[in-house]
């Protein structure tokens, strides 16, 4: 383990800089966003930034290939450009959960080299956390926000910042890293971890339980009465699928440029009334049944192709960024009934 | 005068399915903490005493429900309006999007929404609890204990620059009727008005930028009722579920406030919903201004029925030249 003062922080900013772009969590006046460090941008002290990390590696508008025509010949363009190495710095333990769930969809047949080129070129830097909020529950998928993992594991103190590399990745970041950082006891951050566990047991959501959903759960929930309760003044916008770190669905679509055509892929989202849409129409024509999707989705249908692996990770951004504040936990307890409380 | 509480509207609400008056009842429910309630249709008093709920944090606006709401069944449902929501009630009803006959309207008195983001702002996160006597909000939370903080500081934007406080629509009325203020609330217009060109380009540029296209402003507001969006039709040529450039991402939000235009009542809810915190407001009180300047005052759904001056002729409009005109010499 290594560690540096905080006051020092800014030269390990510095070092990974020399190597690659940097983002690091800065506020603006919104809250925290990932920002592209430069000298001076200081790092959040918020929990969590608005925007998930899953930006990084499927952001939400992407070229895919282009097309030129002359005459009979058609040109087919690869319009992706050499990724750069990257960092991004203080991605707490349930956005990297994400990364996990997103690699089973991304990093299998068929595989997305679009993603896997970001995956290929990104080091993460997660941060542990130590003031969950009253709408986190992680927990209730078995992440530690104490051991938050990735390329490198991080802890917070009130003047260290504690490295820990566990990645071949992390290794070889956190050498290039020796000259501006000390070596450390993983002892330091023993007192650390054992307060967060202490809080995480008071979280008003601490008691959430995902046991009645996973896999092969579908007939059971699946014409439960209580969807269209649940949905009734759902709005039908994108903002619980935006927000979240784990949503992973897209469109793709043709741009005619005057001069030929790029096809890109921008999210897509299940609350959408032209979600899937196909030739013979739409295959979910309510929004009672759209709303469903998107639970089912990340408590039954995932699980059911992913060894029993849940699509939520307790970020909580939905429940603060709902307009009608709907949300997965509401959706659990209501449909696991009141023992489920 | 008594602030309207959740026992007063329980009661109402209960009785209203009771005696028959209404067969459900579209209100307000309890959430997991005593900030996030959701909008509800209750159908029976039991559901009504154990959920329904009114407090500083039911800032929804339901109004627009009631196009949805309305078309199912031929009985009654019963709405709560607070003075902001009957004005869409109204707008509502003078384009004809719901059937009057089925709605029984109660109106409520509002002194105004607390802004939970504000909230936590001053108190910090791991709101265990919060509270409100009218005056002061008591916050409890993970980590610095209980705090007490005044509710004014913490009243939403559209609430401080509240225009009315009087119901303009009801069956009912719970409190009083209450009066239109004079409210500040061109004020941030006037400033980005006084703003040079490219001082005002970037304003909205670097808001807009921030826009992730999930629609809740447009599906939240009252005003937008199409049956199917021009962005959400795929035959149409302007369908598209990203802002995929810099162009697109302003074009949405202007043809909007284009599209709202004479009809936004300023309930304000487009703002309350955006999760990126854009002032979408401000381009709609723009319009709104500008109406105002060359029309005379003009407040959509004051009145069920009026013309908006943007679709009534008269002899005496402004001409097209003559309004750029003024709004150059204005802003010069």
């Amino acid at each position: 383990m290594r560690k540096c003062s905080l006051q020092n922080l800014e030269t390990v900013f510095e070092k990974i800089s020399e190597s690659m772009t940097l983002y690091i969590p800065a506020d603006t006046k919104d809250g925290a966003d990932f920002t592209k460090w430069t000298k001076g941008v200081q790092m959040s002290q918020a929990l969590n930034t608005n925007r998930s990390a899953k930006d990084f590696f499927f952001p939400q508008t992407e070229d895919l290939v282009e097309f030129k025509t002359e005459g009979k010949n058609i040109e087919v363009i690869d319009t992706r450009k050499e990724s750069e190495d990257f960092a991004v710095f203080g991605v707490r333990a349930c956005d990297v959960k994400s990364f996990d769930i997103l690699d089973r969809v991304f990093l299998t047949e068929p595989y997305d080299s679009y993603y896997a080129t970001r995956r290929e070129h990104g080091v993460i830097f997660s941060l542990a956390c130590t003031r969950p909020a009253e709408t986190c529950f992680c927990g209730t998928f078995g992440i530690n926000p104490a051991e938050p993992g990735a390329d490198v594991s991080m802890w917070k103190t009130d003047s260290e910042m504690f490295f820990e590399a566990n990645t071949e990745k992390g290794k070889e970041i956190l050498k290039k890293l020796e000259s501006v950082t000390q070596s450390a006891d993983a002892s330091d951050v023993d007192g650390q971890k054992k307060k967060t566990g202490e809080i995480m047991k008071k979280l008003p959501l601490s008691d959430l339980s995902a046991e009645k959903f996973g896999k092969g759960m579908t007939s059971k929930y699946f014409d439960s009465p209580k969807w269209r309760e649940l949905s009734a003044t759902c709005i039908g916008c994108g903002t619980c699928t935006f927000v979240c770190p784990t949503c992973q669905c897209y469109d793709i679509k043709d741009f005619n440029s005057g001069k030929g055509v790029i096809r890109y892929r921008c999210w897509d989202s299940c609350m959408y009334s032209d979600f899937t849409k196909m030739a013979h129409g739409n295959s979910r024509n309510s929004q009672t049944e759209r709303f469903r999707q998107r639970f089912m989705h990340k408590l039954v249908y995932y699980p059911d192709n992913n060894d029993g692996m849940f699509s939520c990770v307790g970020c909580g951004r939905c429940l603060n960024k709902c307009p009608i504040s709907m949300n997965i936990v509401k959706v659990m307890k209501t449909l696991g009934g009141e023992d489920n409380e | 005068m008594q602030k309207i509480n959740s026992t007063m509207l329980i009661e109402k609400a209960a009785q209203l399915l009771e005696n028959g008056t209404a067969d459900r009842v579209l209100g307000w429910k309890k959430g997991e903490f005593d900030y996030d309630i959701t909008p509800a249709v209750f159908n029976s008093v039991d559901q009504i005493k154990k959920e329904f709920v009114f407090g500083d944090f039911c800032g929804a606006n339901l109004s627009k429900y009631l196009v949805k709401e309305t078309r199912k069944g031929d009985g009654k449902v019963a709405v709560f309006l607070k003075p902001c929501d009957t004005y869409s009630f109204n707008q509502l009803l003078t384009e004809k999007r719901f059937d009057r006959e089925k709605v029984y309207a109660v109106g409520i008195s509002c002194e105004g929404m607390a802004d939970i983001f504000k909230v936590k702002q001053i108190a910090g996160d791991g709101i265990v609890s919060v509270s409100s006597d009218g005056e002061n909000v008591k916050v409890e939370t993970l980590y610095d204990g209980e705090k007490t903080i005044k509710l004014s500081d913490v009243i939403a934007e559209r609430c401080i620059n509240c225009k009315s406080r009087k119901c303009v629509a009801y069956d009912e009325l719970m409190g009083e009727e209450g009066e239109i203020i004079d409210s500040d609330r061109f004020d941030m217009v006037s400033k980005i008005e006084s703003m040079s060109e490219d001082e005002r380009f970037g304003f909205w540029q670097n808001e807009l930028s921030k826009c992730i296209r999930c629609n809740a402003c447009r599906n939240v507001c009252p005003a937008c009722t199409c049956e199917k969006c021009v962005f959400d039709n795929p035959d149409s040529c302007a369908q598209n579920k990203a802002p995929a450039d810099s162009f697109e991402e302003k074009m949405f939000h202007i043809i909007r406030a284009f599209h709202v235009a004479g009809r936004c009542t300023d309930c304000g809810e487009c703002s309350r919903v955006c999760p990126q915190n854009i002032p979408l407001h401000l381009l709609n009180r723009k319009f709104i201004k500008d109406i105002d300047t060359f029309y005379g005052e003009y407040q959509a759904g004051a009145q069920v029925g009026s013309r908006a001056p943007l679709v009534d002729y008269t002899e005496g409009d402004i001409e097209p030249g003559e309004a750029v005109m003024k709004g150059e010499s204005e802003n010069a």
